[in-house]
């Protein structure tokens, strides 16, 4: 049964399989610069690796937002995302699965009765807002850059096709990888805290965990997206919304994948934070808004004439509307598995990082999430209040104190959940 | 694929500067030929001919060759319409050198010595537009900056076709030959002036495809 309820995540992660392979490869293969065999033997190698090896900065925010903690809701949480984006795709608006899985775990917290960070919330919206103008800017300056090399190279167009298929191919397999770290969080981020799958010690040189098995199934299930249904997708929008030119897509991809990777890598985040520079946040954004900033960028560097602003619109309407219906899905689906099918939903939890007046705050939620990435999220964000059968004594060394005896009072006196 | 692709390219590329080769050395035939023939070479003529009718044949099967590669490899799919017309036009303009020696030698005209020296301007007005728009075309693919500065050479040059081809055909209507001569003498000025239109044909598309390939 718990491996049932994984089925929701595949179904999503084969939707963003089948939906934004245009976004990395469309130009090139509508074009015929790349053949859509190599596009999607590269895309999907690159998303499971990015997905596998990257893909714990993201998960780790949407934690920070909502811990699912029990298979059920995850299952709903992750089936009203796949749904309101499929939805939304029949109606042909404008849908981003990063902003589904938000609405999504946000109707869960609604349901459940957790806390939502708002600081977590505030940050994840700034940087959908700060992704696309990011893109444009990215856009726009290696657009700039390579029209003046161009300029001065007095390249064979014949030479600069081959190049350019080159290019096309290696920024593909870069943003690849990117989507897949920067979106597996999506698809399999609210598993992380209930995976049912351990850790592989291999050979005592490598640890294959629990998390990095949940994020394979999400690739794989990517990967089956894009070869069974992204041609399609390609065909249709590939020459339709993206009307570049092999060039313009080149800048444009490269634009979005740094953007992707800038948003989900640790080792940036890293970097920046050692040379006491401000951290980017690792959030999963959407490749389809990221791309459009990219084609905007391009078209401020040619005067406005690519700028489609009723598209621009159209995105800012999706931010509103794709979470609501996420959230609607998520808290009906929640109450009828619930009440209809008596499945556990949630588990009650301590609402997370809110300062007790007077007293200390909670567990920070860093620590948190680096438990969440561990695959234990559930056994320490439940700290003073055991799981049936689950003795609440794990002591590892990246647990945060216990609360104290008199924290531990007013937790009681709190009420875990408004509709047990 | 991508390392056979760019061999694959590299020799396209030659097979294109090898058309524009052809091109270029039919107008110097082309020239050639009507010089023998006011000349009265008949002889050195005939062979002349031949040749153009070589090269001619040479650039046609090459331009086949290139359309067929661009579209079974797909290469530069967003200029490779552009490329393909720009082609065909050059090919006119060898195949209007051709036939118009070739009408030369089946009907014979005979000139009269006065005007030979127009005719052989408006044929060297003709080949200086077609060397011009070969030298635009070789732009395009080398040195895409210059192209401007050959399109404005094969605008001038087909003025000056113009002008000649006018000034040759008043002379010869206002003269005392026969009605059936005249006529005959224009229709052979208006054989060599095409060669200057086509070459015009080419340099309005040249024009155009370079907007559209500015990145």
């Amino acid at each position: 049964m718990i491996y049932f309820f994984l089925i929701s995540g595949v179904f999503l992660g084969w939707s963003l399989g089948a939906n934004h392979t245009a976004n990395i490869f469309g130009t090139a293969v509508a074009s015929r610069m790349v053949r859509f065999r190599t596009a999607a033997v590269i895309c999907s190698l690159f998303v499971i690796l990015g997905a596998v090896f990257g893909g714990s900065g993201t998960t780790a925010t949407l934690k920070s937002l909502g811990a699912v903690n029990a298979m059920a809701g995850a299952f709903m949480v992750t089936l009203a995302a796949a749904l309101s984006v499929y939805w939304m795709t029949k109606l042909k608006l404008p849908v981003s699965t990063s902003q589904a899985i938000i609405g999504a775990i946000l109707g869960w917290n609604l349901f459940s009765g957790s806390g939502t960070d708002f600081g977590s919330l505030t940050r994840i919206v700034l940087s959908w807002g700060a992704a696309i103008v990011m893109t444009a800017t990215f856009s726009a300056l290696v657009y700039m850059l390579l029209r003046a090399l161009l300029k001065r190279s007095r390249i064979h167009p014949l030479i600069l096709d081959s190049y350019t298929r080159i290019g096309l191919i290696m920024v593909g397999a870069f943003g690849a990888y990117s989507l897949g770290a920067n979106n597996i969080a999506n698809v399999m981020g609210v598993f992380v805290p209930v995976t049912p799958f351990k850790d592989i010690n291999l050979a005592g040189v490598f640890t294959f965990t629990g998390v990095q098995q949940l994020f394979l199934l999400g690739g794989i299930a990517i990967a089956v997206g894009i070869f069974t249904y992204s041609q399609k997708v390609i065909q249709t929008v590939g020459n339709d919304l993206l009307k570049l030119s092999p060039l313009a897509a080149f800048v444009v991809v490269l634009a979005e994948s740094l953007v992707l990777f800038i948003f989900s890598s640790r080792a940036l985040e890293g970097w920046l934070l050692a040379h006491g520079l401000p951290a980017i946040p690792l959030v999963p954004v959407s490749s389809s808004q990221a791309i459009i900033g990219g084609i905007v960028g391009i078209g401020i560097v040619r005067r406005g004439r690519e700028i489609r602003y009723k598209v621009l619109g159209d995105i800012a309407l999706g931010w509103l509307v794709t979470p609501i219906l996420a959230g609607l899905i998520t808290f009906f689906g929640l109450f009828v598995l619930q009440n209809v099918f008596s499945l556990e939903v949630y588990r009650p939890v301590v609402p997370p990082a809110v300062a007790q007046p007077g007293g200390r705050p909670q567990p920070p939620v860093a620590a948190t999430l680096d438990a969440a990435n561990k695959g234990r999220m559930d056994e320490k964000t439940l700290k003073g209040s055991p799981l049936p059968g689950k003795p609440a004594t794990d002591k590892s060394a990246d647990t945060p104190a216990a609360p104290s005896a008199n924290e531990k009072r007013k937790e009681k006196t709190q009420s875990p959940c408004p509709h047990a | 694929m991508s390392i056979f692709h760019l061999k694959r390219s590299k020799i396209l590329q030659g097979q294109i500067d090898e058309f524009l080769n052809i091109v270029s050395r039919g107008s110097l035939v082309f020239r050639n030929g009507m010089r023998e023939y006011l000349d009265g070479e008949i002889g050195s003529f005939e062979g002349t001919i031949a040749e153009i009718s070589r090269l001619e044949n040479q650039a046609d099967e090459l331009r086949r060759s290139i359309e067929n590669q661009l579209y079974v490899h797909s290469l530069i799919p967003e200029i490779r319409g552009d490329v393909l017309g720009l082609l065909e036009n050059m090919d006119v303009v060898i195949n209007a050198e051709k036939k118009t020696l070739t009408q030369f030698s089946v009907e014979m005209p005979a000139v009269p010595s006065e005007y030979g020296k127009d005719y052989l301007a408006l044929a060297d007005a003709c080949v200086n537009s077609a060397e011009a728009i070969v030298t635009a075309v070789r732009a395009f693919f080398h040195d895409f900056n210059m192209v401007k500065n050959y399109l404005h050479k094969v605008y001038f040059f087909e003025k000056e076709a113009d002008k000649i081809s006018d000034r040759l055909k008043r002379r010869i209507f206002a003269s005392d030959l026969d009605l059936s001569r005249k006529i005959h003498l224009r229709y052979f000025a208006l054989h060599i002036e095409t060669i200057s239109d086509h070459a015009e044909d080419v340099a309005d598309r040249l024009g155009i495809s370079t907007i559209k390939r500015s990145f």
